[in-house]
């Protein structure tokens, strides 16, 4: 269970393209809702500093990096799962908030994991 | 016109001749092949040799091994990575992806791919690019069509950017790669092989595709030694090589006259012979004697050591050592079942291009059977007679015939590509064996069609001419005994004239000497008349005067009695 401190958070995107704009809209949202006064969050440019996508290894645009707390995470996509960010990002959720995403979640997954299977019989047929 | 694709040399050897120069400037080839085939170590020279050898600086992103470990790899080639990269010539990338980090939530796209990328090529302004092996991409994203749609991407920005780019790829099973790259990579496209057939293994090439060129279609065997890949190019089809009329020594001196002054220059010559027949003596003798003419010479064995030929060779009166140490004479020892017939063909095309001999022995070809059918086996010696043409080197090839049945059959059946063919036999007769050495053929010379006898003694090799008598040819023993009875005969007959010369000689100073005694005789009488003669005229004169003296005084008396 991570501790309540700060959540460093870095977001690289590239440009003012929709998907970047889209994941700094989604995740000031969420951290808002989520991590009031816990946070911070970093947005870099790539197309003003390229050097900077080596160190974190960046490949996708945009990609959400959780530096702190340890480990670090990625998340790429425009964040628009909030289930999947929260997840991701490991987050202590309110509790009556908690149980409607857990319920949502739990959904989401299983309709996830059966479409895996699917593709899997697909594939070795 | 037309205006010819522009290419981008690779240099490495070989395979900017299959390419018919190289790779094509501007567009992705992909280099596909199973593991430890060479990918990456291609990839590495053509990015390496583009910055010592053209000029073109480069970018290696490799997502799979890191800086430190490429660096490493390589540097047992003679390539000093560290250096190109604090140069600014070479800069090397690692793109982990790492699947568990990663969790997918929404649209995204592989922009950050497409800026190092950028980055890392504006930064050395670089002209070649390496993607080693994007396929590692397919392994940390799962949604494919992004996947796929960007890499389309990929290459056309990759095309846009100008840079000659190799994308490496493992083979598939259904498809050429595993992830079916060819789809996006599609104007050039070469795969690599690597093959294990009777424990032998043996390292191909093959260009599958090359928009815009022609290029060769075959497998092409391809080496990785310590001077990194090398690639055989099948030698000229046509049979268009200059030739010449230069002749090359046999190292025996009646051999060169039986051939009308020695073999011609690049002419192959097959020494067949069973065992123990003398053929290596022969090729050693062919060896020495060039490198004493100053001519390179290599000898390719695969049943003997230097060592060993050394040693044999002083058994005969030779000291080839001493070529060795001055360097003009090399030998290359290694056992035919060692590698692939291809392996063998890549090697001896390496070492006459290094090394640059005049003369070649291969000795003996027959073990390559070992390696191979005897149809194989035959294409390769086929090959590598056409090497030594192109190089104008003249190569001794030996033959071990199984004794028994016909001599003149090869088991491989090269006769009919060689110029000239000795044959060393055995005769047996009166308990004796003993070597013959017949011309068979000799393209484009006049040859002796008599047989001669070989004989190896430790002060070297003769050819004998053999000994025509009432019972056919003599040889061994029985030569040396009708030679003696003829030498025998001849002496006395020689005593003979001698004598009856002397008795001659004799005679003839008796004649002269009586010719003398008579002309001293004749010389006397001479002699005589003349003093007969001369006291004649004295009397003769002394009456005269006497006479003239009377006559006087008595005309006087008259004359005086007249006047009184």
């Amino acid at each position: 269970m991570p501790k309540n401190s700060e959540y460093e958070l870095r977001l690289y995107v590239a440009g003012n393209t929709a998907k970047s704009m889209l994941a700094v809209k989604n995740l000031k949202h969420y951290c808002e809702e989520h991590l009031k006064g816990k946070y911070s969050i970093e947005v870099i440019d790539l197309l003003e500093n390229p050097a900077l996508a080596e160190g974190d290894q960046i490949l996708a645009i945009p990609t959400l990096v959780r530096r702190v707390p340890a480990p670090i995470r990625k998340i790429i996509g425009d964040l628009s799962n909030e289930e999947k960010v929260l997840v991701g990002l490991d987050i202590k959720l309110k509790d009556n908030l908690r149980d409607n995403l857990k319920d949502k979640l739990e959904d989401s997954l299983r309709d996830e994991h059966k479409a895996k299977l699917t593709d899997q019989t697909k594939r070795a047929a | 016109m037309l205006s010819n694709l522009p290419k981008s040399p690779t240099g490495i050897e070989g395979l900017d001749e299959i390419t018919d120069g190289g790779l094509p400037t501007g567009r992705p080839t992909l280099i596909a092949g199973n593991a430890g085939c060479g990918k990456t170590l291609l990839a590495m020279e053509f990015l390496v040799n583009g910055i010592t050898k053209y000029k073109e600086n480069g970018v290696f992103i490799s997502f799979e091994e890191s800086a430190d470990d490429l660096i490493q790899n390589v540097a047992s080639l003679g390539y000093d990575l560290s250096k190109l990269i604090d140069k600014k010539q070479l800069r090397i990338d690692q793109i982990q992806v790492d699947r568990t980090e990663i969790a997918e939530t929404g649209e995204y796209d592989l922009e950050g791919l497409f800026i190092r990328l950028d980055y890392a090529i504006k930064s050395i302004n670089a002209k070649r690019v390496v993607l080693d092996t994007i396929e590692s991409l397919f392994s940390g994203f799962t949604n494919e069509a992004i996947l796929r749609s960007e890499l389309r991407r990929l290459f056309a920005w990759l095309k846009d950017r100008g840079v000659t780019a190799i994308i490496t790829g493992e083979c598939g099973d259904a498809t050429l790669t595993r992830q079916g790259l060819e789809e996006y990579v599609s104007d050039c496209v070469i795969l690599l092989d690597h093959r294990i057939v009777n424990q032998i293994s043996t390292r191909r090439m093959r260009i599958v595709k090359y928009r815009g060129s022609t290029h060769g279609t075959n497998e092409y065997p391809f080496l990785i030694d310590k001077d990194g890949i090398s690639v055989m190019p099948i030698t000229s089809i046509k049979l268009d090589h200059t030739i010449s009329s230069k002749r090359i020594t046999s190292g025996i001196a009646e051999l060169d006259a039986m051939l009308g002054g020695g073999f011609y220059e690049g002419s192959n010559i097959l020494l067949s012979g069973t065992a123990g027949t003398g053929k290596t003596n022969v090729a050693t003798y062919f060896v020495n004697a060039n490198a004493e003419k100053g001519n390179r010479s290599l000898y390719i064995a695969f049943e003997e050591s230097p060592q060993q030929m050394v040693r044999n060779a002083k058994s005969i009166g030779l000291d080839i050592q001493w070529h060795i140490d001055s360097g003009l004479l090399k030998f290359e020892s290694s056992r035919s079942t060692s590698q692939g017939l291809e392996m063998h063909l890549a090697k001896f095309y390496k070492l006459i291009k290094s090394y640059k001999p005049t003369v070649v022995v291969v000795d003996p070809m027959t073990t390559l059977v070992a390696s191979g059918s005897a149809k194989e086996v035959r294409a390769m010696l086929s090959r590598m007679m056409d090497m030594f043409r192109a190089e104008n080197i003249t190569a001794i090839f030996t033959s071990l015939t199984e004794g028994g049945d016909n001599l003149e059959h090869t088991d491989i059946g090269v006769s009919s590509f060689v110029d000239t063919w000795l044959l060393l036999r055995d005769y047996e007769v009166n308990g004796e064996r003993n070597k013959l050495m017949y011309v068979l053929k000799s393209r484009g010379t006049a040859h002796s069609n008599q047989v001669r006898e070989f004989v190896i003694t430790d002060k070297g090799i003769h050819l004998v001419d053999v000994y025509l008598g009432e019972e056919g040819i003599l040889t061994g023993s029985a030569r040396v005994a009708a030679e003696a009875r003829f030498n025998a005969r001849d002496a006395i007959r020689r005593n003979d004239l001698f004598i009856r010369q002397q008795k001659l000689a004799y005679e003839k100073h008796v004649t002269e000497a009586e010719i003398k005694s008579l002309t001293v005789r004749r010389d006397m009488q001479d002699k005589q008349i003349e003093s007969f003669k001369s006291i004649e005229e004295k009397r003769q004169d002394d009456v005269a005067s006497d006479q003239a003296l009377l006559k006087s005084a008595r005309g006087k008396g008259r004359n005086d009695h007249a006047k009184k």
